[in-house]
């Protein structure tokens, strides 16, 4: 404890307390309630990035927490700005991303009496936040934020929101700072895997003979990668990606299979289903992994290493659960697992991949036309697979997914769980604050782009680097595949009129430029990464293109729609 | 899969505003149904116990369990369910009674150790404590009679004998955190 200093606000204590957590930028909109603090915020040294829409500031701290691996921090006012950070909370719900959110609220006296622009935003979040604060008393503020981070940010990571009314900003006290870890009573964020679990689950390490590793998200929170492939080294088994666990084990690697699940390679789902064992490392059997439940890798044992232990058991029924923080999971267990090559179960696999084969669209001659595979490609190529990329939600989601290969953890930001259109933009203007000098390529949709377009301006007010690249084919793309495939083809609500994108980019001050053949992609993105300001790209690709393969929702895992001919398949995909 | 049956859990959890409805959120989202729940203060400033009864299988309870301890304000929380465990709920029934029928009626209750705790000319108010299965056996006796009201607490659970829900924190501070 420091001794007793002068007086402070409310308002000045909070921007204390976020600088005491290493706050050095947050992403925010005033209004009413919110105002003491940002009077206050004029006097503190953290940076404060202006959004245009509230939806947006919480994507960008969710894109500055993916990246750094710190707490982002968002900051509304009561009412509106408080109900618009709702979807950026939601999605970091889901995915388990650490954020602060901070909302001005109502006079205590005035709680309860639907007063201007009050709204009961701790009751509206307790479903989609880790845990959440109404604080009404100054004397509350510091001991509450310094809580805040730590649930945000220990054991399974998660959103908090705390709610100050505007007289606890207003009102003055003399703050007591505490550097002692937090303790909550109630509150228990750290788990270690008992020993005799860690002996079964080595036991049947060495006695598979069809192993699959399954690495979630998990791997990369916990900044296991290393780890991983000294694992993967010793115990010989491949590895398939959740859609948020690419780049937690390189995409280039020999052993590594890509992603599983909906979107995966069929031969990646056929070996799943085929495996005697999954060990499953900080991912939760999502249903776009699973695909149908009671058919998903029937033969197979399961071992889930697991952070949270109400995700044991949830979906799939596992053998032996290793719940802790996957690093010291896996660090525990790598002295008891056997070195073992599997010549055997690899050669399968490489069969799978030969008669199920890789569909490689670029083995396609384009025609005189763009397929969006081939800008995710090139792009792939030309950053020599090296840019931190950030995607929005829908078909361009899945073929980065496909064809731009991560080597490394933190360079693929998208929203997984939640699947929030308009996600992207916003979340790749925080993300740059948390990688100032890398190179980051928006990949969005015509659909989900125009959900936070407005946050071109932001990108223009903070006069920050991006390159965005609209994947555009003029519908709401995976919605029409779906009608495609399940729905008659009758496209209901998907054909999709944009503004000219180029013009927007303009009329923004930044460059803008637009791409209609494939010879056209390399001019423009090296153009793109030549520019010391934002560029936007328009890709026109084809306009009714479906991502292949597909497990149809509720199907079983290997019942996939493959790509129609004559699109050649190949043994290798490189 | 494995067995659904009733279950009962005690749980610890902070006396804060707005826990209870963290607790009633939880079971509302993951889809749960609460077939009573009865909350109130303990020896331990600062610490209510609540006890919920509910219909689970074992690993359903299992995942309750793990998402109760998820709430930061929820200290403690036990599975009764296999452990011997007194329950007991207190119902008050309201039946219509005139001078042809109170003797018998008062009869009735007798045998279900029911007290008669106000008495007008038409009607009769019973108050009567033990577990679901009596206090169902009462209302379905005085039913023909005309049962105008009755209000439940919901069960509260005790384990038996010398044994002490692990449940309980002797303080708010020490709250004899073990593995979950």
């Amino acid at each position: 404890m420091s001794s007793p200093g002068p007086q402070r606000t409310g308002a000045q204590i909070l921007w204390e307390a976020l600088r005491r957590e290493g706050v050095e930028v947050v992403f925010g909109y005033p209004g009413g309630a919110i105002m003491p603090a940002y009077d206050a915020l004029l006097d503190s040294p953290i940076r404060h990035v202006l959004v245009r829409h509230e939806q947006g500031a919480a994507h960008m701290a969710d894109g500055y927490a993916r990246v750094s691996g710190k707490v982002g921090v968002a900051i509304a006012t009561s009412g509106p700005g408080a109900t618009n950070l709702v979807t950026g909370i939601a999605t970091a719900m889901l995915d388990s991303v650490p954020l602060v959110c901070i909302t001005g609220q109502v006079g205590s006296k005035s709680l309860g009496s639907d007063a201007f622009q009050e709204t009961d935003i701790t009751g509206v979040t307790l479903p989609i936040t880790k845990h959440n604060y109404l604080v009404t008393k100054v004397d509350d503020i510091a001991k509450t934020i310094r809580e805040a981070f730590y649930v945000a940010s220990s054991g399974r990571p998660g959103p908090v929101l705390v709610d100050i009314t505007k007289d606890a900003q207003q009102a003055a006290t003399v703050p007591v700072w505490s550097d002692a870890p937090v303790r909550l009573p109630g509150y228990r964020p750290d788990h270690r895997a008992q020993s005799a679990e860690l002996s079964r689950a080595a036991e049947m390490i060495d006695a598979a003979k069809r192993p699959v590793i399954l690495a979630g998200h998990g791997i990369i929170k916990a900044d296991a990668t290393p780890l991983l492939r000294d694992f993967v080294a010793k115990t010989g088994m491949p590895v398939a990606s959740t859609l948020l666990g690419l780049g937690g084990f390189p995409a280039t690697h020999p052993l590594s299979l890509g992603m599983m699940g909906m979107h995966g390679e069929a031969w990646v789902n056929h070996a799943i289903q085929e495996a005697d064992l999954l060990v499953a490392l900080g991912m939760r059997f999502d249903d776009r992994v699973t695909g149908k439940l009671d058919t998903f890798a029937p033969n197979a044992k399961k071992i889930h290493c697991e952070l949270d232990p109400a995700e044991i058991n949830k979906n799939v029924r596992v053998d032996v659960a290793l719940i802790g923080d996957v690093k010291d999971t896996l660090d525990a267990l790598m002295p008891l697992v056997s070195r073992r090559e599997r010549v055997d179960w690899l050669g399968r696999i490489r069969e799978l991949k030969g008669d199920s084969a890789v569909r490689d669209i670029q083995q396609m001659p384009p025609a005189g036309r763009l397929f969006a595979a081939h800008v995710m490609h090139d792009l792939w190529r030309i950053t020599q697979g090296n840019a931190l990329v950030v995607t929005d939600v829908g078909q361009h989601q899945m073929w980065e997914a496909q064809y731009y290969k991560h080597d490394h953890p933190r360079k693929l930001v998208t929203s997984g769980g939640l699947g929030t259109m308009g996600f992207a933009l916003p979340a790749a203007l925080g993300a740059r604050f948390a990688a100032p000098k890398e190179e980051i390529w928006v990949i969005t949709g015509d659909g989900g782009f125009q959900m936070t377009a407005c946050e071109l301006s932001t990108i223009a007010q903070e006069n920050v680097k991006l390159n965005i690249a609209i994947i555009n084919n003029g519908y709401l793309g995976m919605v029409r595949q779906w009608q495609q495939f399940f729905y008659d083809g009758r496209y209901s609500a998907t054909p999709l009129k944009s503004p000219d994108f180029v013009k927007l980019a303009e009329a923004h001050g930044l460059m803008g430029l637009r791409v209609t053949s494939r010879n056209e992609v390399e001019p423009a993105v090296a153009r793109a990464r030549a520019t010391a300001g934002t560029v936007l790209i328009d890709f026109r690709v084809e306009q009714e293109d479906a991502v292949y393969p597909m497990v149809p929702a509720g199907a079983a895992l290997h019942d996939m729609i493959r790509r129609p001919s004559p699109i050649v398949e190949t043994a290798e995909d490189d | 899969m494995s067995d659904i049956r009733l279950r009962t859990f005690i749980m610890h959890v902070e006396d804060l505003p707005g826990v209870l409805n963290r607790v009633t959120s939880l079971f509302r989202r993951r889809g749960y149904n609460i077939e009573s729940l009865a909350v109130g203060r303990t020896d331990v400033p600062g610490v209510s116990r609540m006890t919920i009864v509910m219909e689970a299988d074992d690993d359903a309870a299992r995942r309750i369990e793990a998402n109760l301890y998820k709430l930061v304000n929820v200290l403690r929380v036990e599975d009764t369910t296999r452990r011997p465990t007194v329950l007991r709920e207190l119902a008050l029934m309201k039946v219509r009674a005139d001078h042809s029928t109170r003797a018998h009626i008062l009869q009735l209750a007798e045998v279900f150790r029911a007290r008669a705790i106000d008495v007008g000319p038409e009607a009769l108010i019973f108050e009567l404590t033990g577990t679901r299965d009596k206090i169902d056996g009462l209302a379905d006796v005085l039913a023909p009679y005309g049962l105008i009201e009755v209000v439940r607490t919901g069960a509260v659970a005790m384990l038996r004998s010398a044994e002490v829900a692990e449940a309980t924190p002797k303080t708010l501070e020490e709250p004899q955190i073990t593995a979950a």
